[in-house]
């Protein structure tokens, strides 16, 4: 499952890329978690434009990036989102928890 | 209601299927002519109730998961989604947003996501014999197109 990290001056920027299922969620978590880990941004910028599928296991990996941000004390935005999974993040409510841009 | 067209596919409950899944709805559903956006709906509720069978379902084991495709009258698509497995013991609390009694990677978002993406969705369930779901979806008829 691919993702890939960018430094910027005020944080980062993580792209997602492929399908994220049920079946290739625990594995982008733990990567993403990682990469927060080791990057440690202030602002944290969750890229999609990538992402050719999202369902509801989705919303579990980008409210597990919220979490851990909230634990650095830091934020989380999320970017350049497709139709798909934006109306998947709307039917959930998820603009209320994280910024959707 | 009568159908116009059916195929079944039956699959093991492993994760690897969920993709199978949507993929086989779409190829059915693409008889109704559907556009881009309704074929994402279709593909984002089978996702759903399938990743609902293999997790819930079958918890500890394989099982069977059962996907059939109906195509009705009044360009009407119907997707059931079927197992034998747990089932589930409270079906208005399992269609409540937020809940889950899945791991890590489950949002408790499933049935909200289906409900929002379909136009009627039916759940049956019984502890011990397995679960039902039913979603049908009409696609709307687009001028100039191959029926």
């Amino acid at each position: 499952m691919p993702i890939t990290v960018s430094r910027q001056p005020e944080g980062a920027t993580i792209a997602l890329a492929g399908e994220i299922d049920h079946h290739g969620a625990r594995a982008m978590m733990a990567q993403l978690e990682d990469a927060i880990a080791s990057t440690l941004p202030l602002r944290l910028t969750l890229d999609l434009s990538g992402v050719t599928f999202m369902d509801s296991s989705g919303i579990a990996v980008l409210m597990r990036a919220l979490r851990q941000m909230q634990q650095l004390g830091g934020s989380l935005r999320v970017t350049a989102i497709p139709l798909q999974a934006r109306r998947v993040l709307d039917a959930a409510g998820v603009g209320r928890l994280i910024t959707l841009e | 209601m009568k159908a116009i067209d059916q195929t079944t596919i039956v699959f093991s409950s492993r994760s690897a299927n969920e993709g199978f899944a949507r993929a086989c709805a779409a190829c059915f559903a693409a008889q109704l002519d559907p556009t881009l956006d309704e074929v994402a709906d279709i593909k984002t509720a089978v996702s759903e109730a399938v990743t609902n069978a293999i997790v819930h379902a079958y918890p500890d084991r394989l099982g069977r998961v059962t996907l059939r495709l109906r195509l009705l009258e009044g360009n009407q698509l119907e997707m059931q989604v079927k197992d034998a497995g747990v089932g589930i013991p409270d079906i208005e609390q399992a269609r409540t947003p937020l809940f889950t009694t899945g791991s890590e990677e489950r949002s408790g978002m499933g049935f909200t996501i289906m409900e929002s993406f379909m136009d009627a969705l039916k759940v049956r369930s019984e502890p011990g014999k397995g679960t039902t779901v039913t979603m049908r979806k009409r696609i709307a008829r687009r001028a100039g197109g191959a029926r």
